[in-house]
């Protein structure tokens, strides 16, 4: 066996998985049962105080899980990850796990929805705070922390507002605060993006996007740096959790006793087997059939969104355009840095968006251009989704944004003739013919 | 020190005795938990702590030089300062491998076992490289770079 530092490419097949060791089964069994059998009493008791690796019950632990969470630590190029039901899942047992009533969050401002609500909500009723900075400023980072900060999170490319995070910066103001940066990096996906290398210290995937890449499953990832970013001091003494004695399992200091996959083992141990947001064995092998071809998926998803952003740029019918991978973006040099060529141009995976010229400069008939535009389509999905084969589109401020006033939308990045679009990976003269035609029927 | 996936595959299928220095006898404590799971794993584990006279249900040795029978490895759950008088008795004994636990890392100790023709490995939990390559650690999710098309015996 010699060892090679294998490309993402082969990764993305082989990674986590060999053949199965009971039947010789070349592709990934589905262990469909919720437990498994102990070998002796003795072997139950090792299993249950951690002692040993094995699995008991697929809350904890499954096989085909096992390959998904092996597949994307080595992805990200992370010492390990963990499994979950769904993205917001996978971000909410990362937090359950670190936080305690108390603490503060330092957070990106104009996250996805769900993962402002989890914030400023759901954790907020826990006696856990946030403060919502501008992703774009450093300075806003720096002067959010507090002495009781405990996480710093944010997106590597912000949904709906496409804005990069310089994560080298943010990670630097975390750790010399003595706190890890989180990273949801879920736009880009592993394949274009690899936050650890910046020195993100956990990174969160919603799994139901690109990686299972069809629309058809719900799953979440997480992923821990481990040694490869340079490991996170979890004994700085702000984390008791990771350093003192577990009650849950007679005393086990984690961070002591598994090291580099210290808070993976603690999150499996003692947040998803209590939360019990696990992610079905059937599902784990679904989103693997997707991410077998992530690498061929988004290098076509980044090529059809820039053709779309260049043909969008020089439509009469269309006022503004934001893609981050265009030459001419404010932070197209962050592009370069932190994103995976595609053709030469840095891949920015296939989110854009883009504002749909009206008759008058208003709201109202922004808004309603933005409505027209989408009821045209005619392949073009109206749903609210992204990273699926097909190209979806959606109208943010007569859908997922509605609830907020002008002035709200416009602080979460939302303009009222703004489409944002998912490019999916049909041809891409048939994406053009699509959205040229539902541009002239959007013409008032 | 040795590092690779074929190397330390090497160690632990030819090593099969383990003498552990700084074994501890409470259930909870790493060098316990590690020491278990090789000898689970089909390992003999024989205990070196002068607090004890038996741990694992095996005798218990003050010291290294203290053993009446060979080993094959020194594995040690030591402060790093203490490695290098360990490392002196692990070529004494004629152990063909040193093996400095996770958190240990003493470059003098691992520079004289490597010129004694030792193997040496540093800063690595023998029980959690085990687990890597013989299967089990990727059941806790870990990157375990294994990559493979052989079923696995």
């Amino acid at each position: 066996m010699a060892d090679r530092l294998f490309k993402p490419e082969t990764l993305a097949i082989h990674a986590g998985q060999i053949p199965d060791a009971a039947t010789g089964a070349r592709a990934l069994p589905i262990y469909q049962s919720t437990s498994f059998v102990f070998d002796s009493a003795e072997h139950a008791a090792s299993l249950f105080n951690l002692q040993t690796f094995g699995n008991v019950y697929s809350r904890l632990s499954n096989p085909t899980v096992a390959a998904l969470e092996e597949r994307i630590a080595a992805l990200e190029g992370g010492r390990a990850a963990l499994a979950c039901a769904s993205g917001m899942a996978a971000e909410s047992i990362v937090l359950m796990t670190l936080l305690q009533p108390g603490d503060h969050i330092v957070a990106a401002g104009a996250l996805y929805g769900g993962s402002v609500s989890l914030l400023a909500v759901n954790l907020q009723r826990l006696g856990i705070s946030t403060s919502f900075v501008d992703a774009g400023s450093i300075e806003a980072f720096a002067a959010a922390m507090r002495p009781n900060t405990r996480a710093v999170f944010a997106e590597s490319l912000g949904n709906p507002s496409l804005q990069l995070l310089d994560i080298e910066a943010v990670a630097d103001v975390a750790h010399a605060h003595g706190v890890p940066l989180i990273i949801d990096n879920t736009v880009p996906s592993p394949f274009l993006c690899n936050p650890i290398r910046f020195g993100a210290d956990i990174v969160v995937h919603s799994a139901t996007k690109y990686l299972a890449g069809h629309g058809t499953t719900l799953g979440g990832v997480i992923v821990e740096s481990g040694k490869p970013g340079g490991l996170f001091a979890w004994d700085n003494g702000k984390f008791p959790g990771m350093t003192q004695p577990s009650p849950g399992y007679h005393g086990v200091k984690f961070h002591e006793t598994f090291g580099d996959f210290a808070f993976t083992m603690r999150a499996r141990m003692e947040t998803l087997r209590v939360y019990g947001a696990a992610l079905s064995p059937m599902s784990a092998w679904q989103i693997l059939q997707g991410v077998e071809t992530l690498h061929v998926r988004m290098e076509r998803h980044c090529t059809n969104a820039r053709k779309v952003a260049e043909f969008l740029r020089a439509h009469p019918q269309v006022s503004w355009v934001n893609y981050p991978g265009l030459a001419d973006h404010p932070q197209h040099a962050l592009a370069i840095k932190q994103f995976r060529q595609v053709e030469g141009v840095p891949g920015a995976s296939g989110l854009l968006a883009f504002g749909v010229k009206s008759g008058a400069a208003d709201a109202e008939s922004g808004r309603h251009a933005g409505v027209r535009f989408i009821e045209a389509a005619q392949f073009m999905s109206h749903v609210a989704n992204i990273g699926d084969t097909r190209t979806l589109i959606i109208h943010p401020a007569s859908t997922t944004h509605r609830q907020l006033d002008d002035a709200q939308q416009l602080a979460a990045g939302v303009r009222p003739d703004m489409v944002r679009m998912s490019v999916g990976i049909e041809h891409i003269d048939d994406i053009l013919w699509d959205i040229d035609q539902a541009l002239l029927q959007a013409k008032d | 020190m040795h590092d690779d996936i074929s190397t330390l595959h090497r160690i632990l299928r030819e090593c099969r005795s383990i003498a552990v220095v700084g074994l501890s006898a409470e259930w909870h404590r790493p060098s316990f938990f590690a020491a278990k799971y090789m000898q689970q794993h089909g390992y003999r584990v024989v205990p070196v702590n002068p607090r004890y006279a038996e741990v694992l249900g095996e005798r218990c040795y003050a010291s290294l030089a203290d053993i009446p029978h060979p080993v094959d490895m020194v594995d040690v759950f030591r402060r790093a300062d203490d490695v290098l008088p360990i490392a002196e008795q692990a070529i004494a004994i004629g152990a063909r491998c040193l093996w400095q636990q996770i958190g240990v890392a003493n470059l003098a100790a691992d520079e004289l076992a490597r010129d004694a023709g030792l193997d040496s490995v540093l800063d690595r939990c023998v029980k959690i490289e085990h687990a890597r390559i013989f299967g089990g650690l990727h059941w806790a999710g870990v990157n375990t770079g294994v990559i493979s098309s052989k079923r696995p015996a």
